[in-house]
C-alpha cells in the first residue's frame, strides 16, 4: 500500500503534463478546422467530444491516471508474466524459453513455500490483534469527556511515521541485543540476562519485535476509522437499549455497537489483510544485514526481492514467484469479499 | 488584487510543471571538467572518512574525460545490478564481483588487455574470481581481508593463549564471557553471513573444488559447523549489537572480548587500545585443518552498455593500473586495505609492523577468495542452512546434504551453458 501509493503518486505527477499536449492539440488544432471547414469532420469531432465536451474532459481528467496505471502497473505486470516463462538471468529481454520450469522450481523450493507459511501465520495473527487493539482504543477514546482530541491525535501520530524509521528505532534502540537497549535495561532491573531479540529463534523473540512495531504504527490509524464509525451510531439506540434494560458494557457492545460497526469492520479487515500481504518494510529493515536475510520470518516479498533483484538477478524465477503470490492473494481476496459480503455490508451500513 | 481559485490552481499547475522539468538532481559534483566524453563512475559508500573526497580528487585529476563520481549509499549490489539492465547506468563502476551471470550475460566489458604486462603483479588470490575462462572482467582495486581481533590483556587475565584451533576458540569465547562482556562477536546474525565458507576452509575443505565440483561434501564440514553452533548455544556470542561485524564499535566499546572484522578496522582499534590487541586467522579445525582468512577485492568494471567503451577502459587503466600513487593513497590513507598490486603491498610501510604485518602474512599464507562459481543462489542456500545450524540447532549433516544437492544443481547449470 505504502510503496504502491508512492509509486502511483509519482506516476501521476510524471504523467500530469504529458496528456496536456495531445488534449491541447485536439482543442487548438481542430477548432480552426471546425470553424471554416464545412465538411463532415466537424460533426464527427463534435460527436467525439460529446455534449458540452464531456468526453474530452473525461479523458483530460482520467487519461493521465489511466495512462500511469497502464505504463507503471499493467505493462510491468504483463512483462513479469512473460519473464516467468524464460530463463532470465540478469536480463529483462530473455531469449531462452523454459516453459513452466520456473514455476515447478519455485513450488519445489522449500524457502519459498516456507515464506508462504510465514506470511499466512503472520496474517492470521496480526489482523485480529490489530483489529482488537484499535477497536478497544476507539471505544476508550470515544468515552472520554475531556481531551478526546488530544488522545485521538496521540494515538494517531505513529501512523505518520515511516515504517523504515520505526523499524530502525525498534532495532537499534528498543530491542537491540546489548545491555543498554531499552528492553534489556528493563530486564536488567529484574536481574534477567540480556536477550538478543532479533537473533533468538528459540523462543522466536523476533516476532515480538515485528508485531509490536506494526501494532504501534497501525493501531492509531484504524482507531480513527473505528471512531468515525462509533460516532455515526445514533445515540437513540443506546437510549432505547437502556430503557429495555440492557446492561451497559458487554451486552450493549455485543448487540448494539458491534452490529452497527459492521461496515467499518469489513473495511478495516480488508485493509488489514492487504497491508499484511504487503509486509516488507519492517521485516527487511529489522532483519536484513549486508550479507542477506536470515531464513526465518522471511515473507515472500522479501524472498523474491533477494531472488530477483539481489545479486542473484534471476528475474525469471522471481517473476514466477510473484505470479504465484499474486494468484494466492487474488484467491484470498475474492474469498474474503464473498465471505464478508462486501457490497451487502454497504447497503446495510448506509 | 483578488486571487481567484482558477488563477491559484493554474499557477500551482504551472509551477508544478516547471519543477517537474527541472533537470538538477543534485547529483552533480565530483566532475573532473576534463576534456572528452562524460563518464559516470560509481562507488559504494566507504565507512572511512576521506575516501569520498579522495576518489573525487583522482577523478578530477584525469584530463582525457569528464569523470563524474557517484557515491552511492545503501544496497550497492542491488543498485548496480538493476542499473546494468538499462542504458542509464554507470560507465565505470566498482563491484564486489562481477558475478558469473553478469559476465555470462555480457553485462561487463572484457578488461584483459588493460593488465598486459602487469598481470603477474596483481595478487593472484583476488584476481582469480575476476577471471572467467582466461579473460579478466574487473581490475582489483584493493585487497580486503577479515581477521579475528582479540584483546591481549583480557586473554592473559583469563590465563588463555590466543586460540590456535576452533575448539580452543570455543573454549576461549566461553571463558571470556562475563555479565557485561561477551566472548566473541561474529555479526548480529551469529556468524552465518560473515563466516560463510570460512569454517569449511578451516576444516581443510573448500566451497567449490578446482574441477568445479562441490567442495564440502565431507563429514568434516558438519563437524566444523557444529562447533560454530556450540559458540551460539553456550551464549558466548554477542548478538544484536548496534553496529555489525564490519564496524569495530562493539569491540572498541568492550561489548565483546574478541571480534571478527576486517583489516580496515585496524586503525580504529589501535586508536582505542594501543598495543593491547592482536589479530588471528580463523583457527584450524580437525586433522586436515588449516587456518583460514577470507580475502576479497572490489574491482573496477566497465558496463557493456556504456557509450564510451574505449574512453572508459582507458580511464580504468589510468586509475587502477598506471597511477600507483593514487592506488597507494586509496589503500592506506583512510582505512587499512592491502594494495592489490604486490609491488605496492611490499612497499606499504603501515603494513610492515605489529598486527597489520601479521594480518598481511595471514592473507598470503592462508587467504582464500570465494570462487566465481560460488553463485548468489548457492550462497543463499548455504547461508540459510548455516543460520539454521547455528541459531536453531538444526542437524548440520542433514542441512549440508540438502545444500550439496542445491549447489551441485547450480554448478551444473552454470557450467553446462558455458561449454
Amino acid at each position: 500500500m505504502r510503496a504502491r501509493g508512492a509509486g502511483s503518486g509519482r506516476a501521476g505527477r510524471a504523467e500530469a503534463g504529458r496528456p496536456r499536449g495531445p488534449a491541447g492539440r485536439a482543442g487548438t488544432g481542430r477548432a480552426p478546422r471546425t470553424g471554416p471547414g464545412p465538411g463532415a469532420r466537424a460533426p464527427l469531432a463534435r460527436r467525439l467530444a460529446g455534449p458540452q465536451n464531456r468526453n474530452l474532459w473525461f479523458w483530460v481528467f482520467v487519461g493521465p491516471f489511466a495512462l500511469g496505471l497502464l505504463v507503471f502497473t499493467y505493462v510491468p505486470l504483463g512483462w513479469s508474466v512473460y519473464l516467468s516463462f524464460f530463463d532470465a538471468h540478469n536480463t529483462v529481454s530473455p531469449t531462452e524459453f523454459v516453459g513452466l520450469d520456473n514455476y515447478t522450481a519455485m513450488l519445489k523450493d522449500e524457502a519459498f513455500t516456507d515464506s508462504l507459511w510465514t506470511f499466512a501465520v503472520f496474517t492470521a495473527f496480526i489482523v485480529p490483534t490489530t483489529f482488537a487493539l484499535s477497536l478497544s482504543l476507539a471505544l476508550m477514546v470515544n468515552r472520554l469527556r475531556r481531551a478526546q482530541a488530544f488522545f485521538r491525535s496521540v494515538f494517531f501520530l505513529p501512523a505518520a511515521c515511516s515504517y523504515v524509521v520505526a523499524a530502525l528505532i525498534w532495532k537499534m534502540s528498543l530491542f537491540n541485543g546489548v545491555r543498554f537497549g531499552l528492553a534489556n535495561t528493563v530486564l536488567g532491573w529484574f536481574g534477567a540476562d540480556q536477550t538478543a531479540w532479533l537473533s533468538t529463534t528459540d523462543p522466536p523473540w523476533y516476532w515480538l519485535v515485528i508485531v509490536t512495531v506494526r501494532l504501534w504504527l497501525q493501531a492509531g490509524f484504524y482507531m480513527v476509522l473505528f471512531l468515525a464509525g462509533l460516532q455515526r451510531i445514533p445515540p437513540v439506540l443506546y437510549e432505547a437499549a437502556a430503557v429495555d434494560g440492557a446492561r451497559p458494557g458487554w451486552q450493549v457492545l455485543r448487540h448494539i455497537t458491534l452490529p452497527q460497526l459492521r461496515a467499518t469492520s469489513v473495511a478495516v479487515v480488508l485493509l488489514l489483510v492487504i497491508n499484511a500481504f504487503q509486509a516488507f518494510d519492517e521485516f527487511y529493515n529489522l532483519l536484513s544485514d549486508a550479507r542477506g536475510y536470515p531464513p526465518y520470518a522471511r515473507p515472500p516479498l522479501v524472498y523474491l526481492y533477494y531472488t530477483a533483484l539481489g545479486q542473484g538477478q534471476n528475474l525469471g524465477l522471481g517473476s514466477a514467484g510473484a505470479v504465484l503470490l499474486a494468484l494466492v492473494i487474488a484467491v484470498v481476496t475474492i474469498g474474503q469479499a464473498r465471505w464478508l459480503g462486501l457490497g451487502r455490508a454497504d447497503e446495510k451500513g448506509a | 488584487m483578488t486571487i481567484s481559485r482558477r488563477t491559484l490552481l493554474g499557477t500551482g499547475a504551472a509551477l508544478g510543471l516547471l519543477t517537474a522539468c527541472g533537470s538538477n538532481t543534485g547529483r552533480d559534483g565530483g566532475g573532473s571538467g576534463g576534456e572528452g566524453p562524460r563518464l559516470s563512475h560509481w562507488y559504494h559508500q566507504y565507512g572511512e572518512a576521506g575516501t569520498e573526497q579522495a576518489v573525487k580528487r583522482y577523478a578530477a585529476a584525469y584530463d582525457k574525460a569528464d569523470v563524474r563520481v557517484q557515491w552511492r549509499p545503501g544496497n550497492y549490489d542491488e543498485q548496480t545490478a538493476a542499473a546494468l539492465l538499462t542504458a542509464s547506468g554507470p560507465d565505470v563502476f566498482e563491484v564486489n564481483g562481477p558475478t558469473l551471470d553478469q559476465i555470462r550475460g555480457g553485462q561487463v566489458v572484457d578488461l584483459t588487455d588493460l593488465l598486459d604486462g602487469v598481470k603477474d603483479d596483481f595478487n593472484p588470490v583476488v584476481l582469480a574470481p575476476k577471471t572467467h575462462e582466461g579473460r579478466i572482467w574487473a581490475v582489483p582495486q584493493v585487497v580486503d581481508m577479515q581477521v579475528l581481533y582479540y584483546r591481549k590483556s583480557l586473554l592473559a587475565d583469563a590465563g588463555l593463549k590466543p586460540p590456535g584451533t576452533l575448539d580452543e576458540l570455543v573454549d576461549a569465547a566461553k571463558e571470556l564471557t562475563t555479565k557485561k562482556t561477551k566472548g566473541l562477536f561474529l555479526g548480529n546474525d551469529g556468524g552465518a553471513g560473515v563466516l560463510g565458507g570460512t569454517p569449511l576452509y578451516a576444516a581443510g575443505l573448500s566451497l567449490v573444488t578446482d574441477d568445479g565440483e562441490v567442495g564440502f561434501d565431507d563429514p568434516a564440514a558438519a563437524r566444523a559447523l557444529a562447533k560454530v553452533r556450540e559458540l551460539y548455544a553456550a551464549k558466548s556470542l554477542l548478538l544484536g549489537a548496534p553496529s555489525d561485524w564490519s564496524d569495530p564499535s562493539a569491540f572498541v566499546q568492550e561489548l565483546t572480548a574478541m571480534q571478527w572484522s576486517g583489516l580496515w578496522a585496524l586503525p580504529a582499534v589501535r586508536k582505542a587500545f594501543g598495543d593491547d590487541f592482536g589479530v588471528l586467522p580463523f583457527p584450524a579445525d580437525g586433522p586436515d585443518g588449516r587456518p583460514a582468512v577470507p580475502v576479497g577485492a572490489y574491482g573496477a568494471a566497465v558496463s557493456a552498455r556504456t557509450k564510451h567503451e574505449q574512453a572508459a577502459k582507458e580511464y580504468v587503466k589510468w586509475l587502477w593500473v598506471d597511477r600507483t600513487d593514487h592506488q597507494r593513497d586509496f589503500a592506506l590513507s583512510y582505512g587499512f586495505h592491502i594494495p592489490a598490486r604486490r609491488s605496492l603491498a611490499a612497499k606499504a610501510d603501515p603494513l610492515t609492523e605489529g598486527p597489520a604485518a601479521d594480518a598481511v602474512r595471514y592473507s598470503t599464507e592462508h587467504g582464500y577468495a570465494e570462487p566465481l562459481l560460488w553463485t548468489p543462489a548457492s550462497r543463499t542456500a548455504y547461508q540459510d542452512a548455516l543460520s539454521r545450524v547455528i541459531k536453531s540447532g538444526a542437524n548440520p549433516e542433514r542441512e549440508l546434504r540438502s545444500v550439496v544437492r542445491k549447489v551441485s544443481a547450480e554448478l551444473s547449470r552454470v557450467q553446462k551453458r558455458s561449454s
